[in-house]
């Protein structure tokens, strides 16, 4: 297995090489051992998204509980850790929210184990926590969701290598091209520069964008500890074919 | 009639980087009938199914597909209803995790085309631990006269094409295998304002 200081060495080479205007992932990544062979080698092909590609799938009331929002709702009592609020908002390109959408979020327990049948983790799972969350955003693109904190975990990328803290997150926009799928981060946390996930993304500025901060405006008073985290989809392609008093036919 | 601009004028933002989906989404992204568009026996129905398999050609066992299509009319629904399916609604959106040989099967109906003079085709998305970020696809109908003349099947080199183009298997089901690297390569779709 390869050390840290070996996968460390790799990052920075790809590192110096990057240039200011990457803001998503490298696909091929070496230091991420399992991307090897698991990314294309041709370049994406640039298409103009047509039909479905500009109508996101919708959701709403009937597919998520409201109560599906707070992961530390378990039946039997409450989860072991550290119990905070992540909030923030989900936006577009041009800074417009994304109203009643789906978000899901999921995650490790405190003492970073996942209930996955094949993480192997040697730390104990905690019967009152799942780690699966679901909601909808409101009319100004927000959603909030009450868990624990996780903790960080082991994996097999090379010796020694832990993930830091995080919460992976599943969102749509309002065309199908928006889908992503991220990861929160929280803030200060050592194992940053050390994880080949996360400096997948080459540039310090797209890496902090990653990351949760404190917000003491959503802490509660002997309850719990809020984060603030907000996410920008890629831009939609019909901005200027957006309807507006009923005058939303054609692509004119 | 002139095209309406979004007021006030938009802010662009950077968009938020992309993360794996990492190894134990299991548990907290495939849903009951994820993969059931139509319920099993629905007139019409037909399943869209394959495997998807990395550069030295090994099947994923921990990859995710979602599809949006229209109906068999050509229209694109936008009802919810996906993640509790009543059996009535046809939501157009659907979600499945490979098995353990990496494989995936929908069952759904086919689509009609959304527009003229284009072919009809599933939008496909990927994701896999190892695959930092998302992957756009398309898996189009075969046997389509329509395939001649599409836009973005026509930009493409010969050779590839095909990677696009699902096959008819004896049973009447679409066959769509997904290779993530190395010969016969997927084609995968970037598109505007998707930065890099
Ligand atoms: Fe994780």
């Amino acid at each position: 297995m390869d050390t840290q200081a070996a996968i460390s060495g790799e990052i920075d080479g790809i590192h110096r090489d990057s240039d200011v205007e990457e803001t998503q992932p490298r696909l091929d990544f070496a230091p991420y051992r399992s991307s090897v062979l698991r990314h294309p080698t041709k370049d994406l092909h640039h298409a103009d998204p047509e039909g479905v590609e500009l109508v996101a799938p919708v959701f709403g009331h009937s597919d998520v509980d409201p109560l599906e929002a707070d992961l530390t709702l378990q039946p039997g009592g409450e989860p072991i850790g550290e119990r905070i609020r992540v909030v923030g908002r989900v936006l577009d390109g041009d800074g417009r929210p994304v109203r009643g959408q789906l978000v899901e979020v999921w995650q490790a327990n405190a003492a970073g184990r996942y209930i996955h049948k094949r993480d192997q983790h040697h730390a104990p799972l905690d019967p009152h926590f799942t780690g699966v969350g679901r909601c909808l955003t409101g009319d100004d693109g927000s959603y909030s969701f009450t868990t624990i904190k996780p903790g960080p975990y082991p994996w097999r990328n090379h010796e020694n290598a832990w993930r830091p803290a995080h919460i992976h997150f599943s969102l749509f926009g309002s065309e199908f091209t928006q889908r992503m799928v991220t990861q929160m981060y929280f803030p200060g946390d050592p194992l940053f520069p050390l994880d080949p996930i996360l400096q997948a993304v080459t540039q310090q500025s797209a890496r902090d964008r990653l990351v949760a901060r404190y917000d003491h405006e959503v802490s509660e008073h002997e309850w719990l500890l809020g984060l603030r985290w907000d996410i920008v989809l890629t831009g939609t392609h019909a901005t200027w074919m957006e309807p507006s008093d009923g005058a939303g036919d054609e692509h004119a | 009639m002139e095209p309406v601009m979004s007021t006030p004028d938009p802010q662009q933002l950077v968009p938020t980087a992309g993360q794996t989906i990492g190894p134990f989404y299991g548990f907290a992204l495939p849903y009951e009938r994820g993969h059931e568009l139509v319920p099993p026996g629905t007139p019409g129905a037909v399943r869209l199914h394959g495997t998807v398999l990395d550069g030295a050609g090994v099947p994923v066992p921990d990859a995710m597909l979602e599809i949006r299509q229209a109906d068999p009319s050509g229209n694109v629904p936008a009802v919810e209803g996906s993640l509790r399916r009543d059996g009535t609604v046809f939501t157009g959106w659907g979600r499945c995790a490979v098995d353990p040989g990496g494989r995936y099967s929908f069952t759904t109906v086919e689509p009609g085309a959304t527009d003229e003079g284009s072919a009809p085709f599933f939008a496909v998305t990927v994701f896999a631990r190892g695959l930092l970020n998302r992957l756009f696809t398309r898996a189009y109908l075969p046997g389509e006269e329509r395939l001649e003349g599409d836009r973005l099947l026509s930009g493409l080199e010969p050779e590839r094409r095909g990677t696009l183009v699902a096959s008819r298997e004896d049973d009447g089901s679409l066959r769509f295998d997904v290779r993530l690297q190395g010969e016969g390569e997927t084609v995968f779709l970037a598109f505007p304002r998707h930065g890099r």
